[in-house]
């Protein structure tokens, strides 16, 4: 094994898990407003990565992204508004079952409308062959794109969540509901707006990368999976670690391949899951203590 | 009370002669294959019922069981030890009466693990599976939990599909039949189609049996307990890691029976039994059936399958079972086939007697 090609994999492992970080910080944002596991999450960044596809053939790439985040946010706003706002006091167990149809829905509706072709964007820049050098390791652009957008993507969320006035009544929702339905926040709009949000990075994500995974009608399954598992990896609606666990977790499966088959991937993946569920469910960077008090 | 429980199961075996004689008289003895299919399948739903209905923990990896109970007896029926004969191990086998010599379609010579013993053997596999899958997954709750079954159940499914000892994508083909006694064997000859109608509701006439006066019982009270509040029970002195756990085996070992005869009546198993949209269809079933509810899970279930297994659903087969699961979840979370509708019912009568 050279250098080199320790860097390549290390280099995949990052770019796949700066995708598994978005879809975990997806997840966080509904979990901290709501207390839901958003199960069709994958399926916006599923969602996303075809309609910007579908766009594409009409309008140059950042048109067709920008169309296919915000597709994707008003599906989230609609699935939120029709499917949960509604309910009154739902059992864990009713959320987890809608969230799973929800899931299966969008992916037959998308099996519907797209059938069961693999489609991408194309190279933001250049080609599929295009690569830049750095001493023996070639790397493609668009890796560079995926980790670029990533980084602009959580500053933006970092600003919106500590800066702006909705940001902050996300979280005042997020740590005492009651209290801050009192100082007048709605925090049904809250909710609506969360599911907007993980929609919209979600469908963002989901853009970036697929020139290099592509994108399938049922390509959302895997990738909610993997985002749960970096979302408990790091604790669960702790968005910061989630970017540390997510690059682990890519970084873990990139270099399964030497030990492993290539079609045994995903079983890393949802091995480190289950041993982290069995043996500390508050995450890696979690706080054991403050976990004591919550139910898993 | 004990006469009004066994009034359900009589009702059924006569509704299962009553199917039977419909089929015949109407010329339409293929139904009764697919009727024995669903049948297996209902092993799995009343099972899961026992656990999601009555003890509340949700399982996402059901499928996973079932796969694991029809690939286990599968691939020992299948898998041809004559080439390593001379091996100590095999010999062993061997004189154990484990094993049986055959020929295959072109003459060759076949040894392979003898279906009873390899029933046995999956069943043992899958007990132990759960028991060791169960132990850690069930002190999890709610989304946990789901995820943790989730998780289980994706791993079934991308090992076999990904492993070439069971066939990878294409699974296992070409199982024989599963002979239990003179004249009767599962298989999918239609010869003997109606004794293996009989012998699969047979099956699960008796799984109902049991799980009717277990839900009756002391542990069906403690079940009960559970689900409402289990610290409550736990601190009432109720062992609920004991009983969870037990359930979760025993639903498991049902799922693993029926995948165990579906597999060597359908003669072949593939990598769709243990994916995750069977592990959720057994889930939407259940829930279509009214959580807490075994004779609705085994209506719906019976129904459901039938209506899939002969195609009606077409290509929306998936879309059809997630589609039900969300608007039975938004609008009817207590089931189709509730307890309190049927008690209305007299109600509605009155009500219309009155009305001129």
């Amino acid at each position: 094994m050279s250098l080199a090609l320790l860097f390549q994999y290390l280099v995949a492992g990052i770019t796949y898990g700066t995708i598994y970080a978005i879809v975990a910080i997806g997840f966080n944002i509904i979990y901290n407003t709501t207390g839901i596991i958003n199960f069709a999450q994958g399926e916006f960044v599923m969602l996303g990565g075809m309609i910007g596809v579908t766009l594409h053939a009409f309008v140059p790439v950042p048109l067709a992204i920008a169309g296919a985040v915000l597709a994707t946010m008003l599906a989230g706003a609609l699935i939120e508004m029709v499917f949960i706002r509604w309910l009154r006091r739902p059992s864990v167990l009713r959320l987890i079952i809608i969230t799973i149809g929800l899931s299966i829905a969008i992916r037959e509706l998308a099996l519907l409308l797209w059938g069961e072709g693999v489609r991408a964007l194309p190279y933001f820049t250049g080609t599929a062959v295009t690569s830049f050098s750095v001493g023996d390791v070639h790397i493609s652009p668009q890796v560079l794109w995926v980790l670029g957008i990533s980084a602009v993507m959580v500053a933006a969320l970092n600003f919106f969540f500590s800066r702006t006035l909705l940001g902050r009544q996300m979280r005042a929702c997020a740590c005492n509901r009651e209290a801050a339905q009192l100082c007048g926040i709605s925090a049904k709009n809250m909710v609506t707006l969360s599911f907007v949000l993980s929609a919209g990075i979600g469908a963002l994500a989901g853009c970036v990368i697929s020139p290099i995974t592509y994108v399938q009608y049922d390509s959302g399954t895997s990738l909610a999976i993997k985002g749960f598992t970096v979302a408990i990896l790091g604790g669960l609606g702790n968005s910061m670690a989630a970017i540390a666990a997510g690059l682990l977790l890519g970084t873990l499966e990139s270099f399964s391949i030497w030990v492993m088959p290539a079609a045994y991937k995903d079983v890393i993946a949802i091995t480190i899951l289950l041993l982290i569920l069995f043996v500390r469910p508050s995450g890696l960077f979690g706080n054991a203590e403050a976990a004591r008090l919550k139910e898993y | 009370m004990a006469r009004r429980r066994n009034l359900p199961l009589l009702v059924m075996a006569l509704a299962v002669i009553a199917v039977h004689v419909l089929a015949a008289a109407a010329g339409k003895p293929q139904y009764l294959t697919q009727l024995t299919m669903a049948g297996y399948y209902s092993l799995v739903i009343v099972g899961l019922t026992l656990l999601m209905g009555y003890t509340g923990q949700i399982s996402l990896g059901h499928a996973g069981f079932f796969a694991i109970g029809g690939y286990t007896s599968g691939l020992l029926t299948t898998y041809n030890l004559h080439s390593r004969s001379s091996e100590t191990f095999v010999s062993l086998l061997r004189a154990t009466g484990l094993l049986v010599a055959g020929q295959d379609l072109y003459g060759g010579d076949l040894l392979v693990v003898r279906p009873g013993a390899a029933c046995l053997i999956a069943l043992l596999v899958t007990v132990a599976i759960a028991y060791l899958v169960g132990k850690p997954v069930l002190k999890l709750r709610g989304h946990y939990l789901a995820m943790a079954t989730l998780g289980f159940g994706t791993i079934v499914y991308k090992v076999v599909l990904g492993s070439s000892l069971v066939g990878a994508a294409d699974g296992i083909s070409d199982i024989p039949a599963f002979p239990l006694f003179a004249g009767l064997a599962v298989t999918g000859k239609s010869a003997l189609r109606t004794q293996n109608y009989y012998l699969a509701w047979g099956l699960v006439l008796g799984a109902m049996a049991l799980l009717t006066n277990l839900i009756h019982s002391r542990v069906g009270r403690a079940l009960r307990a559970i689900h409402g509040a289990e610290d409550a029970a736990n601190a009432m002195g109720v062992d609920t890691a004991r009983y969870k756990l037990q359930m979760f085996v025993l639903s498991a070992a049902l799922a693993a029976l029926g995948g165990v005869f579906l597999t060597h009546y359908n003669g072949g198993i593939g990598p769709s039994e243990a994916s995750i949209m069977k592990s959720v269809r057994y889930v939407a079933i259940v829930a279509v059936g009214g959580m807490a509810n075994l004779w609705g899970a085994l209506i719906m279930g019976v129904l459901l399958n039938f209506l899939s297994l002969r195609g009606s659903f077409g290509s929306y087969d998936d879309a059809v079972f997630g589609l039900i699961l969300l608007a039975i979840m938004l609008f009817a979370p207590d089931g189709l086939l509730r307890v309190e509708l049927v008690r209305r019912l007299p109600g509605l009568r009155r009500l219309w007697g009155r009305a001129p």
